[in-house]
């Protein structure tokens, strides 16, 4: 029997039972639907840390000082003190790949402003911070070489800190107290949002001359961190090596012994970032198929019902001549067109669901061809697989057990 | 109903010439294995039909009639023996070349018509050559034949539903005419229907014999039905108890004239 036929007869097949059938496609529909939008909005969240983490500057290297593991013992982040703002001149000098560096010290501590008081992170640094990190200033500007020599105290403002403490004012030099000493503020910052994958506000600190902060804060002479700038992104892979060598030889580490520091590339961090949204992804889809699964039990569950109630039409067109291919095919494509059909109904659901996720969570979606084109491919195998064993079921009747059916 | 169209592609076949026989039965055994108990349903079955023959089965219920014709219509395989159609041994064929037989060689008439539901009387006529892979254009033309040979031109896009019993069973004769077949079988085709009925539908099988040739096999239970025949093979417990020419026989479109007709069942009042 030539195909389009057979197509007529499983189309007419389908539509005598139309409720029945549309409730069989559901499951495929909704199935199709949920894997789309689930990889969409995937996909999305997985392009939105990849521009933040752009947004950052994918040139940049960090060096933090300690090291996870020492012989047996772990010291964490920051237990050695041994990285200086010495180091980070020499990384600036000495490394032909870097083209801007900055220490950056870390504390937190209570800020009063008038009535207002407020704990923030404390963060001491030198003017290239800002260009580094590519943090745009709402007012004012950054404090100057000259400061942070001096070690004076001047300050610059995350938003949330001037939220807090000049909620009505411009802070632009006014004066706040920094546990009990004033500072001038010379600048405050542009709003960052919070970081994608922490979810940590980044906007809750001040920014202070690292000397100011070593001599009169902390009393360390040490860093916690240098961030650097590659030259290029290409270059910051063999930054990360140049710096690893100039601190082994500045650090007198010898081969075999524990660095007591680490140095971190952005791009590395990015790739990590994006393998870990791609299981993110795969994990999403993966749930999301569960239910095309069940749509594929409803086909088989349906088809099933369906060969029972016409085995006597089973056992007539064997009776004229059918051969037991021709009614396994015919039943095999009224799957197929079952699983198809719903296939493309979830696929603009699926589209549509999307868009309508981005519209009113203000999530990043991504449509993806390949899901799409896995979708249809997939639908058509459900239909492939779940009507395999009814169209058998069907094509194994005997014709004359089959006529006399009731 | 006797004002049927002319038959198309008719070569009147003499039975006297047909000296090589189409079905052939050698000891023919069909048991049926019900696990504790083993049904006997024929036991030893010899018989010859020549092409053009017209032969009516007779028997008590559950004598085996059935049976035979399922084996004759390739529906089923012998337990024992074999079965020679047109020189070909049968017993030893695949599903694929029985299917193939049924398909081309063999139309077979049900008491219970079986005709697909919600399909119309058209599309329920080409079935068969669906399967022959015939000709789109082909399939109707030969449709459009049959359905007119056995009367019914003006029904062609009636729903088995909307048939009466006597339309409906000529639609399932025209449906087993679809492919030419060279014998068509009939397991009490009159069964279901009033007895105007069942002679409007003994003109067609003689005509369809006497015209084109057609070896014609029909299961009954009435003496009267089987007068139309030229032979008679009787059934009993699964054995051919007797095998007679009729003798005298009725013609069908002698004896319709003389029947009164039903109300209802006139074509010309309907349209
Ligand atoms: N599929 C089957 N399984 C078991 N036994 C069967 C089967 N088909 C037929 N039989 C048995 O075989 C015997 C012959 O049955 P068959 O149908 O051939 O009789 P029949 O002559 O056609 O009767 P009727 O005139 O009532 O139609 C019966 O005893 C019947 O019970
Ligand atoms: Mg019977």
């Amino acid at each position: 029997m030539d195909l389009l036929s057979i197509l007529r007869i499983a189309g007419r097949a389908l539509r005598r039972n139309k409720m029945r059938s549309a409730l069989t496609m559901l499951g495929i529909i909704i199935g199709v639907a949920a894997v789309i939008a689930m990889v969409a909005v995937g996909q999305g969240a997985n392009e939105q840390v990849q521009e933040q983490l752009a947004s950052l500057g994918t040139n940049m290297l960090f060096v933090i000082a300690g090291s996870h593991q020492a012989g047996a013992v772990n010291f964490g982040w920051w237990a050695v003190k041994t990285l200086t703002h010495q180091d980070e001149q020499a990384i600036l000098h000495l490394v032909p790949t870097v083209k801007a560096a900055a220490v950056q010290c870390q504390s937190r501590k209570q800020v009063i402003y008038g009535n207002n008081n407020w704990a923030t992170n404390i963060v001491g640094t030198e003017p290239a911070f800002f260009p580094i990190r590519n943090w745009q200033f709402a007012l004012g500007g950054p404090f100057t070489d000259q400061e942070v020599e001096l070690a004076d105290n001047v300050a610059v403002l995350g938003n949330t800190v001037v939220e807090n403490l000049f909620p009505y004012t411009n802070p632009l030099g006014k004066t706040l107290q920094i546990g009990n000493l004033p500072f001038k503020v010379v600048g405050t910052l542009q709003s960052k949002g919070e970081s994608a994958n922490e979810g940590h506000d980044q906007d809750d600190l001040i920014v202070i001359p690292y000397t100011t902060m070593q001599k009169k804060i902390t009393g360390q002479n040490w860093v916690q961190l240098i961030i650097a700038e590659a030259v290029s992104r290409q270059a910051s892979t063999a930054a990360q090596q140049q710096i690893t060598d100039l601190l082994h030889v500045r650090h007198r580490i010898l081969p075999g012994q524990m660095n007591d520091f680490a140095v971190r590339n952005l791009a590395d961090i990015e790739n990590t970032a994006a393998a870990t949204g791609h299981i993110m992804t795969l994990l999403l889809a993966s749930i999301a198929s569960v239910s095309l699964l069940v749509g594929g039990i409803g086909i088989m569950n349906i088809m099933l019902v369906s060969v029972t109630e016409r085995t006597r039409e089973i056992g007539i067109r064997m009776a004229v001549g059918a051969t037991e291919k021709d009614v396994q095919t015919q039943f095999l494509l009224e799957a197929v067109v079952l699983s198809a059909i719903g296939g493309f109904t979830g696929i603009v659901l699926g589209i549509g669901g999307s868009k309508l996720i981005s519209s009113l969570a203000h999530w990043k979606v991504d449509i993806s061809t390949i899901s799409i084109l896995v979708a249809v491919v997939f639908s058509v195998a459900i239909g492939v697989f779940f009507g395999y064993y009814p169209a058998q079921k069907a094509a194994r009747l005997d014709p004359i057990e089959a006529l006399r059916y009731e | 109903m006797t004002s049927a169209a002319p038959l198309a592609g008719s070569s009147p076949l003499s039975t006297a010439d047909a000296a090589r026989p189409q079905i052939e039965f050698h000891g023919v055994h069909k048991t049926y294995d019900l696990g504790e108990v083993q049904v006997h349903a024929l036991r030893g079955i010899d018989v010859t039909i020549s092409p053009g023959e017209f032969v009516a089965i007779m028997g008590a219920s559950g004598s085996g009639k059935s049976t035979f014709m399922n084996l004759l219509g390739c529906l089923d395989r012998p337990t024992r023996g074999s079965y020679f159609l047109e020189g070909t041994d049968v017993s030893q064929l695949d599903k694929i070349a029985l299917a193939r037989i049924r398909n081309r060689k063999i139309g077979f008439v049900f008491q219970g018509f079986n005709l697909l539901s919600r399909t119309t009387a058209l599309e329920n006529v080409e079935l068969p050559a669906l399967y022959a892979h015939m000709k789109p254009e082909d399939r109707l033309k030969r449709a459009h034949e049959v359905l007119a040979l056995v009367g019914l031109a003006n029904r062609e896009h009636h729903f088995p539903s909307q048939l009466s019993g006597g339309q409906q069973q000529r639609v399932a004769i025209a449906r087993g005419l679809m492919n030419r077949p060279a014998i068509l079988l009939a397991d009490e085709p009159t069964g279901n229907l009033d007895s105007r009925t069942s002679v409007e539908i003994m003109d067609i099988f003689q005509r369809l014999n006497a015209e084109q040739g057609i070896t014609l096999v029909l299961v009954t239970h009435e003496p009267d039905i089987s007068r139309y025949a030229r032979r008679v093979i009787t059934f009993r417990d699964g054995r051919i108890r007797r095998d007679e020419p009729v003798a005298e026989r009725a013609i069908a479109a002698e004896v319709l004239p003389t029947l009164p007709l039903v109300d209802g069942e006139s074509e010309e009042n309907q349209d």
